[in-house]
């Protein structure tokens, strides 16, 4: 990035953490928590320990960060390198990313930047310009895309209630000021638990591994009796639901999975979980040592903050997480998208010189798709 | 602590208690080498070996439940003594074997205790036996046991079968529903921990006058059992060739790919230079980030610590498994092509 434009962001970030404290709270237990950050065009700096409120804003004002992360585990000695830092305990998180929902309208919003020549097209195999095939993708997601996350975050929300008893009062959802979803699961049983049983309880919760004979099928005598009802819990029951689709239905479909056989049943298993398995990150999951993006901090990858969704079903991303100022920025464009931020609709720029405001300017600059004029 | 009788000590000679038994009925050592009486006792405990050497689970005489006070006393003696011909033998790879058939011995009669629907106070000792032993909370509710999930994932992380994974499992309310052999096959290794811990911490006593032939067959036995391992192919497994067409292909492999190639082939002896310009194609490549993430990974710069390969369950959750008959059920990519002698 060039260095007139990380100027231009260091600026309205500074202005945003300066404006907005109140947005910007440590987590509890703060002084257990890992702290860290990054700066534009530089490496991750972590192993900070924070007491107070006061010293994470006294952070965000000295240093200007492009990213604050926090951990969700609970140290000893915080700052201390990673395997001094006497490990006590994580929540639980998740992470859930328009990206990984294989969505139709994905296409439709991906552009993608050449590494060698900067070219940006809508050809996401090759480059249009210099035929290279080193494309960085970027996507400016659609209501469709966050309707498609919102709908990830209630069937997790469900599994964690339902299955794994945990409260909804210890649930938290945060918009994770890209592309998705961040959740949060406080004081649950599995604090303590560590990354490969994180692991496996990530499978779990996206209907991966399952084996037929679990849902009533076995290789040898298979029995009508043993496939699931629609009033069983857990899986077996969202199952029955997902695949007999009404009771008058059950009895017949069960003779056509009988009839199909073994093999084919662990393929419609296989459909099943890609339609109604919970598509989170495994990778974030699992992580019991990770910075994870603190709530109130701006994402880089968007200028948008990462904030707390008080009611995920009216929850509007474009409007609530943009909170960059209005001021007018004349910006060098290349963004054949249109995009819709604070109810105002900006594109499609195809290699043009616009005037735009603040917020707007620092999403395309962030998604590397304009420089300042 | 339990307050035991010679019934349940017989079942789990291994819990505290046995051997005070013993020094309870003043019985030194050193009588079981030369006592004609005590004769039965030392077949019965080198029988109890053996067949645990074999991979056998030694037949005890009170399968029933029913037997007499000496017969009980017998089982624990027995088992005890095998303990002090272990030590005697100095074989390690003897202790292993003994304590995990020994767990599974007493995994049959846990499981046939927690079975025992008219007998409150049978399930309710084996319930007490493994909260005391793993601190794993047991409750009994019709047919089934529960525990909480947390506990059964810690407990069952090391199974490799696919039914022992959580998605296979009946989970209700942030528990887990298992029947009484699977609650008890869930603490088998642990238990066979247990056992191997007790065994190890066991002082050797001296050599016992009259047991030296019986000990140095234990030797043999040991040494034989030993095993090697050969490379027989050089070749890679499935999913570091998958990874490494990715590569060359010039399209993006994750991170947590990267992350298995890296540790697969620093631990197969690769130098950091030597792998690092696999690296070249990716789209998002830098020389210097690629240097500084393979030095980190094996341990030459940042922590120190040696970062190593992850097994294959964790890279079917990854998706970079590609797994071929020829993984042969191994569970690191490490493993792949290594045959026992």
């Amino acid at each position: 990035m060039q260095e007139a434009d990380i100027q231009f962001l260091e600026n309205s970030f500074k202005k945003y953490y300066f404006d907005h404290f109140d947005l910007i709270k440590v987590p509890e237990r703060t002084f257990e928590r890992e702290f860290g950050y990054q700066k534009f065009n530089s490496g991750m700096t972590r192993h900070i320990a924070i007491k107070n409120d006061k010293e994470l804003h006294l952070l965000l004002i000295q240093n200007t960060p492009s990213d604050v992360y926090c951990s969700n585990a609970y140290y000893t000695f915080p700052n201390l390198p990673m395997n001094e830092k006497d490990w006590k305990e994580a929540d639980l998180i998740f992470d859930i990313d328009a990206k990984d929902l294989n969505l139709s309208c994905r296409e439709s919003h991906t552009i993608s930047i050449c590494n060698e020549c900067n070219q940006v097209s809508k050809n996401l195999t090759q480059c249009t310009k210099c035929n290279s095939t080193k494309l960085e993708k970027k996507s400016l997601p659609c209501k469709n895309c966050i309707d498609g996350s919102k709908k990830e975050v209630s069937k997790l929300t469900q599994v964690l209630v339902d299955d794994l008893a945990i409260t909804e009062d210890n649930i938290q959802v945060y918009f994770s000021g890209n592309e998705g979803f961040h959740v949060y699961v406080y004081n649950s049983q599995f604090q303590e638990i560590g990354s490969r049983e994180r692991s496996e309880l990530t499978d779990y919760i996206s209907l991966r591994g399952a084996i037929p004979e679990t849902f009533g099928m076995k290789k040898f005598k298979p029995q009508r009796e043993s496939f699931p009802d629609f009033d069983e819990k857990g899986w077996r029951g969202r199952f029955a639901k997902q695949v007999f689709g009404s009771k008058s239905k059950r009895s017949k479909i069960i003779t056509e999975l009988l009839a199909d056989g073994y093999q084919s049943f662990q393929k419609t298993l296989d459909d099943v979980s890609e339609n109604i398995g919970v598509k989170i990150d495994p990778n974030v999951t699992m992580d019991i040592h990770r910075i994870f993006r603190l709530p109130g901090s701006i994402n880089s990858k968007s200028g948008l903050t990462k904030i707390y969704c008080e009611d995920l079903t009216k929850f509007d991303p474009y409007t609530e997480a943009s909170f960059l100022n209005d001021d007018p920025v004349d910006v060098l464009v290349n963004c054949p998208i249109e995009f819709k931020l604070k109810n105002k609709k900006f594109g499609p720029y195809i290699n043009e010189k616009v005037t735009v405001p603040t917020f707007a300017a620092a999403y395309m600059i962030c998604k590397k798709l304009g420089t300042l004029a | 602590m339990l307050e035991l009788g010679t019934d349940e000590l017989a079942k789990y000679p291994f819990l505290e208690g046995a051997g005070k038994f013993l020094k309870d009925k003043g019985f030194p050592l050193s009588q079981f080498g030369t006592d004609p009486d005590l004769k039965s006792v030392v077949d019965k405990a080198y029988h109890r070996l053996k067949v645990s050497t074999k991979g056998g689970i030694y037949k005890s005489e009170i399968i029933g439940g029913e037997a007499s006070d000496s017969v009980r006393e017998k089982e624990i003696f027995s088992f005890l003594l095998a303990i002090v011909l272990i030590k005697l033998s100095g074989m390690h790879t003897l202790i292993k074997r003994f304590a995990l058939a020994e767990a599974r011995r007493a995994e049959n009669h846990l499981e046939k205790d927690l079975g025992k629907a008219s007998d409150k106070s049978k399930i309710d000792l084996a319930i007490r036996i493994i909260y005391d032993l793993f601190n794993i909370e047991v409750i009994k509710e019709d047919e089934f046991f529960k525990i909480s999930v947390s506990d059964y994932l810690k407990h069952s992380i090391d199974f490799h079968e696919r039914e022992w994974k959580l998605i296979n499992r009946h989970v209700e309310n942030g528990k887990v529903l298992l029947t009484p052999d699977k609650t008890v096959r869930l603490i088998r290794k642990e238990l066979g921990n247990y056992i191997i811990s007790k065994i190890t911490n066991a002082p050797t006593p001296p050599m016992i006058s009259g047991l030296e032939d019986i000990v140095n067959e234990l030797t043999s036995i040991g040494k034989e059992l030993t095993p090697s391992y050969v490379v027989t192919t050089g070749e890679n497994p499935p999913c570091i060739k998958h990874a490494i067409e990715i590569l060359e292909k010039g399209e993006n492999l994750p991170h947590s790919g990267r992350f298995m190639l890296a540790t697969f082939l620093l631990s197969k002896g690769q130098s950091v230079q030597q792998i690092a310009p696999l690296f070249k194609n990716a789209p998002d490549y830098n020389e210097r980030v690629t240097l500084y993430q393979l030095n980190h990974l094996a341990g030459t710069s940042g922590s120190g610590t040696q970062y190593s390969c992850p097994s294959c369950e964790k890279l079917k959750t990854q998706s970079l498994c590609f797994a071929t008959s020829e993984c042969d059920n191994i569970i690191n990519p490490l493993q792949f092509g290594r045959k026992k002698k």
